[in-house]
């Protein structure tokens, strides 16, 4: 690859809402309870865990080691710092992803995630919005070629549902 | 013409508006000149090629002119990296807010 193939660098922005029949006294007790942050978050179907800590509080972090799938395929970590936590109304944190190699970890992504927990009736809106950093694939993006129609549709398709 | 996917950060201003995403998704089924693109949007022509120039400036567009009809197409090459980006991030976040859901509805009786 020259350099000339370069944005190494691809950056994006994405915002997903839900709602929830849960106080958000509830739902944000789902991060600050280790337990049940392991329980919905950390663990998930076809996902070892190799490692994790969670440590919930202003400038804690969080550290995991996992697996997807067999043993044949990478380990993935996930490193996160703790920015703003506000209980029941806002959590920050600045996150990065990656796969352990021989040669040592390989980043692939370096994010700032916001969660914000609005009441609404008896339950709370959940807004999450990351704004990241794609340190590994962009620069072979522009070697790949695919053809567009289905994936252009289908991302029109998720903006519109995003917006 | 495009030697390598323009920045994602024009690719997604491009398409955060409606009359440029339904030019996209136009786009999305076949080349089109620049007057069927504009026939079913309500706004005058000049509007319409500018919205075309922010497609074209952001990668995703590209058009050529063959004697008195510009032609446009969808450059699948900028389309891909603000794809994979989405895919990435956004269906791992997305499994994550299910399993919270989850997780609330099993909880409900023995949490208040």
């Amino acid at each position: 690859m020259t350099a000339q193939t370069a944005p190494a660098v691809a950056h994006g922005t994405f915002t997903i809402e839900r709602r929830y029949d849960a106080s958000p006294e509830r739902v944000f007790r789902a991060w600050s309870d280790p337990a049940a942050f392991r329980r919905w978050f950390v663990e998930g179907e076809g996902f070892t865990i190799h490692e994790w800590t969670h440590d919930f509080r202003v400038g804690g972090r969080s550290r995991g080691r996992f697996r997807f799938g067999d043993e044949s395929n990478d380990t993935w970590f996930n490193e996160t710092e703790h920015l703003d936590i506000v209980p029941d109304r806002r959590i920050v944190v600045s996150y990065v992803m990656g796969r352990e190699s021989p040669a040592g970890p390989v980043r692939n992504s370096a994010s700032l995630a916001t969660t914000e927990l609005v009441a609404e009736g008896a339950g709370t809106r959940l807004i999450y919005t990351e704004q990241g950093a794609f340190l590994e694939s962009a620069g072979d993006i522009a070697l790949r070629e695919e053809g567009c129609t289905g994936m252009l549709e289908k991302l029109a398709r998720e903006l519109e549902d995003a917006s | 013409m495009l030697q390598y996917p323009a920045p994602l950060d024009l690719a997604f201003q491009a398409l955060s508006d409606p009359t440029r995403r339904a030019m996209v998704e136009r786009l999305s089924r076949g080349p089109a000149s620049v007057s069927e693109l504009a026939e079913p949007l309500p706004m005058s022509m000049s509007a319409v090629v500018q919205h075309l120039k922010i497609l074209e400036a952001s990668g995703l567009v590209a058009s050529e002119k063959t004697g008195r009809v510009r032609t446009c197409r969808i450059d699948p090459r900028a389309l891909s990296a603000a794809e994979r980006w989405i895919n990435e991030r956004r269906r791992s976040v997305e499994r994550s807010l299910d399993r919270l859901g989850a997780f609330l509805e099993e909880t409900k009786e023995t949490q208040t």
